[in-house]
């Protein structure tokens, strides 16, 4: 994959004369992570520090006879053995369900089993030791007694009467339903020239992090406070979970985030085995520390995306889409994941089928439904990536069949682009989108014209590439709308405090957090650009509940759009009190005045008045100098929500070329495109690495990643070397382009970016790959991941 | 996944770690360490004590001598990849070289390793199998050299003694109309392949002669395709592909008859290769 610099900066009318708004500016933190220091959960060693490592269950389903313990808690170096129903007596357990999702329901879930486990990989013991590897070495010496519980880990019959009920209090194996019924489905279905049906398949698979989920926690017995350093997205929300489950008020417990290698969403939930974490450092009164290896990480890190989608499309001959039918069944874990739920995927499949296309009648149902595996919940792109592969193929499978170019049923059928604001068939509201600027866009970027007559000569000499486009649309900066009206204690809006120091640098707090996406260095460039300073004058500190404003923290590509303008806002607020002290200083009016590269200029002429080092000396060391009753405020706190528009949602368009090799079923993605129009651009290298990263992580979907079950629950490919994570050599050149519509809910327009590359890519390959097979007759390719089995038996040749 | 406690020794000899084998009967050996630290540390096997080799000298190189490429059991993957002897010697391996692994696995992972340990999904063995080459194996009643048809037995299972250490593998040099070929399919470069084929021939005028053909990753040792052998050897193509008795268990890539197919698929594109060499 090479590298190019493939977009100019996008000026704005946010320029100011020092501006790093839309310039692919460094990374603050790239130093020091690229010289080895940062610091990560597994760099944490604090005094008296013990390891837990925890004894799994080895069944899909089993009941828990007996766990006979006195062997390993006299083994080298153990501190303690803890059961699950001596753990329950420190900790409550939780349910995983939210009001706003109608009817979801879930079963307790207990931070270690209780008499019962219901996943392959659930913790059923804890040992807590002076190392990680005496208590690997004591976990041996436990004697589990089992008593195997027939599995549900088929979905298709999981609401089967003669299926076994995994939660008997649940009375049946539904955890959450919704139906929707819009417009007139069966009239416009009636009047269409042509109805396309097919059935989508997307693979269970997972977000693999280069830093697995990590903890340590830290109970101080003697202040009665539990300090939490934490691999997570989302340390306001943490910090309100552990003080719930455990009793406390949020001001005894601190959430510390520091360097963060990767999340993807996998690190937003409530894991029990980090819940445990937290309990045994309060029961054992000393600091435990817990890192998932990668065969505990894939059995036991959320999966996503385990959806069977039976979808219709109805079709005009002129290429205008009637209507859109879905039925969606996806068969999460055992449990609802704590506190976003696990139906919150499905309910987005729900939202976004069809929504890039003005098509005013649509149907849906989703059924999600409990099993016997890992739990399943939301990674990054939540439910897009499914409903557009169902839009998407359904719509290039409609175009085939009236023979129709697949752009030019998109132009027939996309949002107009002078139409908003405007309302999908589900509901949700678009304030502007760009879907036919960006499509254009793209046409001329991938020079289509051309692209298509190479795909034609090839064809001749037996050698089958094809195009495949996915339009899309990406939920970013969530107001309360997701989940606030649902009763969770996870925040949308996000504050960010900026002071002067004493030498007349500025120092930030961000409510947001750092991922290894870049999100300080967006923060350090709105706050130098609105204040008015270089970026090398901004420090930026993140993840610290003590020390940070209340804040959501990294999630639905929120940390740009929500962050960044609270970010921006602050800094402009500190320039105005800076300012009002210049005024003072100078004898000038403070509107008269501006910052400009660390100096307090005259507004219109840009002649250097002060330096911030002398203002701040005068105003930290010498305030008797200044007017009488004028305090200067050198330190200043802004808080942003979404209140336009429950979300910003963001739009663009995707292509893939690819060859298929006949023979072996192999596809080689020769190149990859993608239009997205995130608003803003605050970072042009930044939203591109995001677009590229996310459009790797999709190809990863429609290619190679698949957590494979058997019928009893037992995973069959949890390491690193049978899940195959999508790899350099394999990945296309992958060029951006943008279109930008900024956001009036905001003062930066900045929408978000992390995930449209998720979104799109996997329909992108799967539309590519019908269109390369389509002339051989080949049936449709609806099953991800593409294996190069399911490739030969579409082409009958095995 | 932190490895069950054991003993480590760092042999200075041959005849220690010989004798160190025999004193541990669940030792294991230690040399580039790229299969048996994961089989560790995921406490898939347990050994009580793990006998290093790497220290022990006249254990690496690779030379040409007396019509043969004789590769020190502790030469590195790395250093195949890069010596100018098998480049032109064996010129199989050198083809096979850049699908095992990657950069980092090659630089640590050893080809008597790969040999001893034998995974029937590897490239090397089906290369040892393919050129017929032979295995010189040292224990406590001496030397002896093992054939390579007389050496893989079974899974992970190979001719060698519990107290026999792999020396050397010896591969009969490339000559003038020595043809070779080599194709894997797997889904990501570096991965064991789904299946593969090593191959050797010679050529005969137009033909070939001397047909061996090794195949990995569909069954439990390398396997050659005897039939297909004298097909490709009559300049039968079809009829070659056609003899392929192979019969691959399904895995976790591919089922069995995906697999079959692909030997198939691999049995054209290697032969393909074996006809357009010129020396």
């Amino acid at each position: 994959m090479k590298i190019t610099a493939d977009s100019p900066p996008v000026l704005s009318v946010l320029d100011r004369p020092n501006s790093y708004i839309g310039r692919a500016v460094p990374r603050p933190n790239l130093q020091r992570l690229t010289q080895g220091r940062g610091q990560y959960i597994s760099d944490v060693t604090l005094p008296r520090m013990a390891h837990v490592a925890y004894l799994r269950s080895p069944h899909a389903h089993a009941r828990i006879v007996s766990i006979a313990t006195e062997a390993a808690k006299k083994a080298p170096g153990v501190v303690a053995v803890v059961t699950g129903t001596e753990l329950a007596k420190v900790m409550t357990p939780w349910v995983g369900v939210l009001t706003h999702l109608k009817g979801i329901k879930s079963a307790p879930q207990y931070p270690i089993a209780v008499d019962r486990a219901c996943w392959q990989g659930e913790a059923v013991c804890a040992v807590v030791a002076r190392t990680r590897a005496q208590a690997e070495d004591a976990c041996e010496l436990i004697d589990i007694v089992y008593e195997e519980l027939p599995a549900v880990t088929n979905p298709e019959t999981a609401l089967d009467p003669a299926t076994p009920v995994i939660h008997a209090s649940l009375g049946d194996n539904l955890c959450f339903e919704r139906k929707l019924d819009v417009g007139e489905v069966d009239k416009a279905f009636a009047n269409s020239d042509a109805v396309v049906e097919a059935t989508f398949v997307t693979g269970r698979h997972t977000g693999v992090c280069t830093e697995p989920r990590a903890v340590v926690a830290d109970w101080n017995e003697g202040e009665q406070r539990m300090t939490v350093y934490h691999a997570t997205q989302a340390p306001h929300m943490m910090q309100n979970l552990f003080a719930k489950h455990l009793d406390l008020s949020e001001s005894q417990v601190r959430v510390l985030t520091k360097d963060v290698g990767g999340s993807f969403g996998i690190k937003v939930h409530t894991y029990a085995d980090e819940m445990a974490t937290v309990a045994l450092s309060k029961l054992l009164k000393r600091p435990v520390k817990f890192v998932a290896d990668r065969i505990e990480s894939f059995v036991t890190d959320i999966h996503a995306r385990d959806h069977r989608i039976k979808g219709k499309i109805g079709v005009t001959r002129d290429g205008v889409i009637t209507a859109f039918e879905i039925d969606d069944l996806t068969g999460i874990g055992p449990y609802s994941v704590y506190p976003r739920t696990s139906g919150i995927e499905a309910n987005q499949v729900v939202n976004l089928t069809g929504g890039p296309y003005n098509c005013p009648n649509y149907r849906a149902q989703a059924r999600v439904v409990f099993q016997n595996k890992n739990v399943m919940c939301q990674y990054r792109a939540v439910g897009h990536p499914i409903a557009v592969a169902v839009t998407e193929g359904l719509v290039e499978l409609a175009a085939a069949k009236i023979g129709m170019d697949p752009l030019e049923i998109r132009r027939r059928n996309l949002f107009p682009d002078d139409g908003y604001p405007a309302q999908t068939a589900s509901g949700l509201k678009l304030e502007q989108l760009s879907h036919h600027e960006a499509l254009a866009h793209l046409d001329t970027m991938i020079n289509y014209a051309a692209l298509r007559a190479e795909q034609k000569a090839l064809r001749d000499k037996g050698i089958y590439r094809g195009i495949g486009f996915a339009s899309f649309i990406e939920v970013t900066n969530p107001s309360a709308a997701f989940y606030g009206v649902g009763g969770a204690k996870i925040t949308s809006q996000d504050g960010a405090t900026v002071k002067l120091d004493a030498q007349g640098a500025i120092t930030i707090h961000s409510g947001v957090t750092e991922q290894g996406q870049g999100a300080e260095a967006v923060l350090a460039q709105c706050v130098a650009s609105s204040f008015g300073v270089s970026m090398d004058r901004v420090r930026v500190v993140t993840g610290d509940t003590d020390n940070t404003p209340y804040g959501g923290g990294t999630w639905a590509s929120r940390a740009a759009g929500i962050g960044g303008e609270a970010a921006w806002q602050a800094g402009k607020a500190l320039r105005g009190n800076v300012l009002a002290v210049a005024g003072a200083m100078l004898q000038a009016k403070p509107e008269e005045l501006d910052i400009r590269n660390g100096v307090v200029v005259d507004k219109t002429t840009g002649a250097e008045r002060l330096g911030l080092d002398e203002l701040a000396r005068v105003a930290y060391f010498r305030p008797d100098t200044l007017p009488p009753g004028f305090q200067a405020e050198l330190m200043v706190t802004r808080h942003y929500v979404p209140r336009g528009w429950p979300f910003a949602f963001t739009n663009g368009i995707q292509a893939s070329y690819l060859e298929v090799d006949t023979d072996t079923g192999f596809v080689k993605l020769l190149r990859h495109w993608c239009v997205e129009d995130c608003g803003t651009i605050i970072n042009p290298q930044l939203v591109n690495e995001q677009i590229r990263g996310g459009v790797v992580q999709g190809i990863g979907a429609a290619l190679f990643e698949q957590c494979l079950y058997d019928e009893r629950g037992q995973m069959l490919n949890g390491n690193m070397a049978d899940y195959l994570v999508p790899m350099a050599v394999e990945m296309p050149d992958i060029d951006c382009g943008h279109v930008v519509s900024p956001t009036a809910d905001s003062e930066l327009g900045a929408k978000g970016a992390g995930e449209a590359g998720t979104a799109g890519a996997p329909a992108c390959i799967m539309n590519a790959i019908n269109d390369a097979l389509r002339p051989l007759g080949a049936q449709p390719l609806t099953d991800m991941p593409f294996t190069p089995g399911k490739i030969l038996r579409a082409l009958g040749k095995v | 996944m932190k490895p069950a406690p054991f003993a480590y020794k760092k042999a200075r000899s041959l005849d220690e770690a010989i004798a160190l084998l025999g004193e541990n009967p669940d030792a294991r050996l230690l040399a580039g360490g790229q299969s048996l630290m994961a089989t560790l540390n995921m406490r898939l096997s347990a050994p009580s004590l793990l006998i290093d080799i790497n220290g022990i000298g006249g254990l690496g190189g690779i030379a040409h001598k007396s019509g043969a490429v004789e590769i020190g059991a502790l030469a590195r993957h790395t250093d195949a990849e890069r010596s100018a002897t098998i480049a032109q010697h064996a010129p199989l391996i050198a083809r096979a070289m850049p699908f095992i692994g990657h950069p980092a696995i090659r630089n640590r992972g050893t080809l008597g390793g790969s040999i001893a340990f034998a995974d029937p999904a590897a490239e090397l063995p089906a290369c040892l199998l393919a050129l017929d080459g032979e295995v010189d194996a040292q224990g406590p009643k001496g030397k002896r050299t093992i054939k390579a048809g007389d050496y893989f037995k079974g899974l992970y299972e190979t001719a060698l003694g519990p107290q026999e250490i792999l020396t050397a593998i010896r591969l009969p040099a490339a000559s003038a109309d020595t043809r070779v070929g080599f194709a894997e399919l797997a889904r990501r470069h570096g991965d064991y392949a789904i299946v593969g084929l090593a191959a050797s021939a010679r050529a005969d005028g137009k033909g070939l002669k001397d047909v061996r053909l090794a195949y990995f990753g569909v069954g439990n040792t390398p396997l050659r395709a005897a039939g297909s052998e004298a097909a490709l050897a009559r300049g039968d193509i079809d009829g070659a592909v056609a003899a392929l008795d192979l019969d691959p268990h399904d895995d976790i890539q591919a089922t069995g008859a995906v697999k079959k197919h692909l030997a198939g698929v691999l049995l054209r594109r290697v032969a393909a290769q074996l006809m357009e060499q010129r020396p």
